[in-house]
């Protein structure tokens, strides 16, 4: 690409020059890093990849991840990484899905403020603040259902200046209301059933000695479930 | 950054149909047709893009280029640069990569009584497995069960899998949905509690069980959540293996470990090492983008492959009919299979549906590719490529105003981060690399001909045949994650830990010099090298 269609982006301290087009993890490959932090999946999925960046002459601070978001001439960002959150052990088995195990676990959770600086945080733009305060009210519905699409990147953990973890806040929440709240799965509890009295054994094992010749006659003949 | 005018032309066109199609059933091809559809245009069968390996069990067999090149390739320590004496840590149980198959094989193996060290080349957790949309399947509806599965898996894999570990995987498939539920694993639900769930490609029954379309993150968070509940398993980040070690009689002991932050090597010794490294998409065969984690750099077949054991079906490579042509920037990316699953079809240029929107995903990428390339009815990209249109807004008019937001929120947000809304509008696809359908050869408990090595999850082959069908992966690892790790560990009960040595690379070496193999490159190669290495100067100094 010819110079003057360049744009200048700064990363940490360093000004460097690259292509328009560009997401920021493959700039920063432009600009020549060899990136072992900063980067996981590339598709959005992972979140290891969390950035902060401001515009010139903007004061507002900017959250995205970088495999996800476009550079811009004049962008000023670094990546964040990681960022330190207490993660105790738990057994959820143990706990009750209520706004006390949630304090039990995360005791700091009780020190929210309420000021939304998470949300504005989220490069997912989830309701991280909202489902804080569901995880207070004792709404792990709420707090399931809020915080699902999660990727656990981090930047509402830098943010938060009450000091909580909300990634692990909403995972313990999940956690608890896939374990105690949702009905468990009535089928597969008599599948697993009839399996353990050896059901299907006989005859996955029959399959298993036909020859190719006749499974696929099977496989062609088999019925098809409709939509 | 969203559609150009020549590509909203013909969405105009998809638009004009979308009523008609509706109602209409692209028949699937006759087994027959498939075959020859896959021989034409299925990237396995480009005769240049393979040759046959020149060194170890599997010499004269054909594989990609990319793989051949790592697998024949110089170990990255040589006898003698690590002091094997200085050990860093010992365990019973050493598992080797931080995604659902090793995270998996790690609590079983801590639950069967070994003490257990998981070791992770970038963050535990970044992994495929966190990448997985569209669901997991497993048979455990009234209307299905093991056998219809096993006959599906089979099919889908062209009767070439082996069929103990298919037994494997479908006989276990509702205990592994029941252990994920136990541990709390959201998985979406009527309010009865009975799990909703829908056709894949191939599949005969909708046993497709999904978590929106964050399935494999919602399962990899929980798994790596209940590991770090369980502190006695100890785990090592930024640390991959680059060479396994062995005893005087070629059984595994242990592995050299890289400290990715200071380029220190560590000793580790293991009664048992379970290799749970995923694929190779980062290799990009024959030039495709892949929906891989950065990470996925075949490095548990180079492992496993120097110290003999053995690989299968090196030859088939999955290649996913739906990954994004459009915008660039995330060309390649996966575009779950689950939205064929809600019922958007495939549409040409034209606007015209060309292929069953469910084939198993050989077939159906094979359909793509001749729509494009023989038929010429694909939309061109602005930065040379071409794709087709796979039509989402569909979904909605099926199921009701809100099921693609409800359904795919990590799809509309993909997307819409392009100002593309994918329920109004089509998304433009390609395949795209997707997964290793082979490995390294195992038994149905996750073992391999090397004595104190096991293999679990994409690194494992056999299981699929030639073909992986949706949502058996998801199965796959967590399947075979908990028997490698139950299987290592009773072995590790067995067993002292052994001497260390590099000793197997001395017979690698000289099987190397023999077939004149004298390159430069060292392997596992760890992460694919994107940086630009002819720089420009800097913008501005430094003030």
């Amino acid at each position: 690409m010819s110079e003057d269609k360049m744009i200048t982006v700064q990363v940490m301290e360093r000004k460097v020059k690259v292509p328009p087009s560009l997401t920021i993890i493959k700039a920063l490959e432009y600009a020549g890093y060899k990136l072992t932090h900063g980067v996981g999946c590339r598709a959005g999925f992972c979140g290891a990849c969390g950035t902060v960046y401001r515009m010139p002459g903007e004061a507002k601070l900017h959250f995205a991840l970088a495999c996800q978001t476009v550079v811009q001439d004049g962008m000023y960002l670094t990546q964040i990484p990681f960022f330190p959150g207490q993660k105790p052990a738990y057994d959820v088995t143990m706990l009750m899905p209520d706004a006390a195990a949630v304090l039990k676990v995360f005791p700091e959770t009780i020190n929210c403020l309420g000021c939304n600086t998470c949300t504005k945080a989220c490069p997912q733009d989830l309701e991280v603040m909202h489902y804080v305060a569901a995880s207070l009210r004792g709404d792990v519905e709420a707090l399931a259902d809020l915080s699902f699409d999660c990727i656990m990147c981090g930047l509402c953990v830098a943010r938060c200046p009450a000091e909580l973890v909300p990634p692990h806040i909403g995972l313990l929440g999940r956690r608890l209301y896939s374990l105690h709240v949702l009905p468990k799965a009535p089928d597969l509890a008599t599948r697993i059933a009839d399996m353990d009295g050896g059901a299907y054994r006989d005859q996955v094992a029959e399959l298993k000695v036909r020859s190719a010749a006749e499974i696929k006659t099977q496989y062609v003949a088999r019925d098809i479930e409709p939509e | 950054m969203s559609y150009t005018p020549a590509m909203r032309e013909s969405i105009a066109r998809v638009e004009a149909t979308r009523a008609a199609r509706l109602d209409e059933t692209y028949p699937r091809l006759e087994h027959e047709e498939a075959q020859a559809v896959l021989r034409k245009y299925h990237p396995d069968y480009v005769a240049e893009g393979m040759r046959q390996l020149r060194v170890g069990p599997n010499k004269g067999d054909r594989t990609p280029l990319e793989l051949a090149d790592v697998l024949e390739a110089a170990p990255v320590i040589q006898p003698g640069m690590v002091d094997l004496d200085r050990v860093d840590l010992e365990t019973d149980v050493l598992v080797v990569g931080g995604g659902g198959a090793g995270a998996s094989a790690a609590l079983l193996a801590q639950e069967h009584g070994a003490q257990v060290t998981l070791v992770t080349k970038l963050r535990f957790g970044d992994a495929n497995t966190m990448m997985a949309q569209g669901g997991i399947q497993a048979a455990d509806k009234p209307s299905d069960n093991p056998a219809i599965h096993y006959l599906d898996v089979m099919g889908g894999g062209h009767f070439t899998n082996v069929p103990d570990l298919v037994e494997a995987l479908v006989m276990d498939a509702p205990y592994v949905i029941q252990w994920l539920e136990r541990l709390g694993c959201m998985f979406n639900k009527r309010p009865d509690g009975v799990m909703e769930t829908i056709h894949g490609g191939g599949t005969s029954r909708k046993r497709m069980h999904y978590a929106r379309d964050y399935s494999g993150a919602e399962i990899m968070r929980t798994l790596r959540d209940e590991v770090r509940c369980r502190p006695q398993i100890r785990v090592l980040e930024f640390c991959p293996v680059v060479e396994l070690l062995t005893d005087a009689n070629g059984t595994v002991t242990g592995a050299v470990l890289l400290n990715l932050e200071n380029h220190e090597y560590l000793v580790a010794r293991a009664k048992a090492v379970v290799l749970a490294t995923g694929g190779s998409g980062r290799l990009h065969y024959q030039g495709f983008p892949c929906t891989n984690h950065y990470g996925a750099t075949a490095d548990g077949l180079v492992l496993g492959y120097r110290v003999g054991a053995a690989l299968s079906f090196l030859d088939t490579m999955q290649y996913h009919p739906t990954g994004a042509a459009y915008p660039e920037q995330i060309m390649g990316q996966l575009v779950t299979e689950k939205v064929r699953g809600l019922g958007a079809q495939l549409c040409n240029i034209d606007g015209v549906q060309f292929t069953f929107p469910l084939e198993p995903r050989d077939i159906e990428s094979a359909a793509v590719i001749r729509e494009c390339v023989e038929h010429g009815k694909g939309i061109p990209t602005p930065a040379g490529g071409v794709g087709v249109w796979l039509d989402s807004p569909l979904i909605d008019l099926k199921h009701g105003p809100g099921t693609v937001a409800r359904e795919l929120p990590a799809m509309i947000r993909q997307f819409g981060r392009f100002d593309i809304d994918i329920t109004r509008e089509p998304m433009l696809i390609y395949p795209t690399l997707h997964y290793q359908n082979g490995g390294l050869t195992i038994a149905s408990d996750g073992s391999t001909g090397v004595a104190g090595l096991f293999v679990a999850g994409e690194a494992a082959g056999g299981i699929h045949g030639r073909n992986r069908l949706m949502g058996n992966s998801l199965l796959d690892i967590v399947v075979f994650g908990r028997r490698a790790g139950r299987a290592a560990a009773s072995h590790a009960a067995g067993v002292a830990l052994g001497h260390v040595t590099l000793a197997h690379l001395d017979a690698w070496n000289q099987t190397r010099a023999a077939e004149g193999l004298d390159g430069a490159l060292l392997s596992p190669i760890l992460l694919p090298d994107y940086t630009r290495h002819d720089r420009t100067p800097l913008a501005a100094p430094v003030r």
